[in-house]
């Protein structure tokens, strides 16, 4: 869902960019939080897995094909605020290096892919581990659950941008069911492909997933003592 | 700590991205994304401009100056992963809490 220059004016734009570069710079206290020397070291692979996952186009059907966007994933993986800070360095190298996502849209992608991916995923994950029980095996299952809503939620707030800044004049009622519709599909495979990555972490190593030790930090160890025989 | 060492995750991790970058991005669709798909289907993909570093020597993807194109677009992914990988572990090393020197 790379925006391009030029779909969205100036002023929405700046506006975007803006509200990215704040974001940002609130992630970047953030982290602090979450990193440390075991998980930093993390944090920058995830985001390397982030954007090598993200030149895998499938097939979403009818010549249309669709990425990772891997907002859910990071912030499931190395925390929400680190996962702001790996998205906008792919989505940086993206736009200066590879020409994929406009310079000028850098802060729209960032806030779709970045901010937006996280958010959705963080709310539904944190959201549901609230109320289920407190189990490690569920964290997969969640994420991928988080990944599924957050792609169509970050094209919907694509359809908003495009509302108040769109380049071309388009019903936004056929905008909407068109990339409502697509998005849906596309996060099918960001749930797929989140749910086994995360997955593969937590069966081996659940403490290096931040999901997770939200998890296994409220687990109890019950202690058994054998019942002490009473002489009859 | 339990399990797998820490190295092994992270050496994994490496090695999975450096496959798709390098070898699976080639069998990547070719299809327009959903974006892509919706604006032209509702005719307004002709509003993007010309990318600002389309002259990159990486730009989509293609290392220029490799004719083989399975071999630049591997070279080219390589290569963004390296720099993702050296920003962001760069910055998530200088961002992190150091642990408690001892003495």
């Amino acid at each position: 869902m790379h925006v391009p220059d030029g779909f969205l004016d100036v002023p929405t734009s700046v506006t975007t960019g803006v509200v990215a570069a704040a974001a940002v710079g609130v992630a970047l206290r953030g982290a602090r939080r979450e990193l440390d020397d075991r998980t930093a070291p993390l944090a920058g692979l995830v985001a390397t897995f982030v954007f090598a996952a993200q030149m895998i186009n499938f097939p979403v059907g009818a010549g249309t094909s669709g990425h990772l966007m891997g907002g859910a994933l990071a912030a499931v993986l190395v925390g929400p605020w680190t996962g702001i800070l790996c998205l906008s360095v792919v989505l940086l190298v993206q736009a200066l290096l590879f020409a994929d996502g406009g310079i000028t849209a850098l802060g729209t992608n960032v806030v779709l892919i970045g901010v937006v991916g996280v958010v959705v995923a963080t709310l539904v994950v944190r959201g549901l581990q609230a109320v289920l029980p407190k189990r490690v095996g569920l964290v997969a299952p969640l994420a991928a659950l988080g990944a599924l809503i957050s792609v169509p939620v970050a094209s919907l707030v694509f359809v908003g941008l495009y509302a108040v800044g769109g380049a071309a004049p388009v019903p936004l009622d056929d905008l909407t069911t068109a990339m409502l519709g697509w998005h849906t599909l596309i996060g099918l495979g960001e749930a797929v492909v989140t749910g086994m990555v995360v997955g593969s972490i937590v069966g081996v190593r659940p403490d290096l997933v931040h999901a997770a030790r939200r998890v296994l930090g409220t687990r109890t160890v019950e202690l058994r003592t054998p019942a002490t025989e009473v002489p009859a | 700590m339990r399990g797998v060492p820490t190295r092994i995750v992270l050496v994994g991790l490496l090695l999975v991205a450096l496959l798709l970058a390098g070898v699976v991005s080639f069998y990547a669709s070719g299809s327009p994304d959903g974006l892509e798909r919706v604006a032209e289907d509702h005719g307004f993909i002709d509003t993007a401009d010309e990318h600002a570093t389309a002259g990159s020597p990486l730009a989509d993807y293609q290392a220029s100056g490799i004719e083989d194109s399975r071999l630049s677009g591997g070279a080219a992914g390589v290569a963004g992963a390296l720099v993702v990988l050296v920003l962001a572990g760069g910055l998530t090393f200088v961002l992190r809490r150091r642990k408690p020197s001892r003495g």
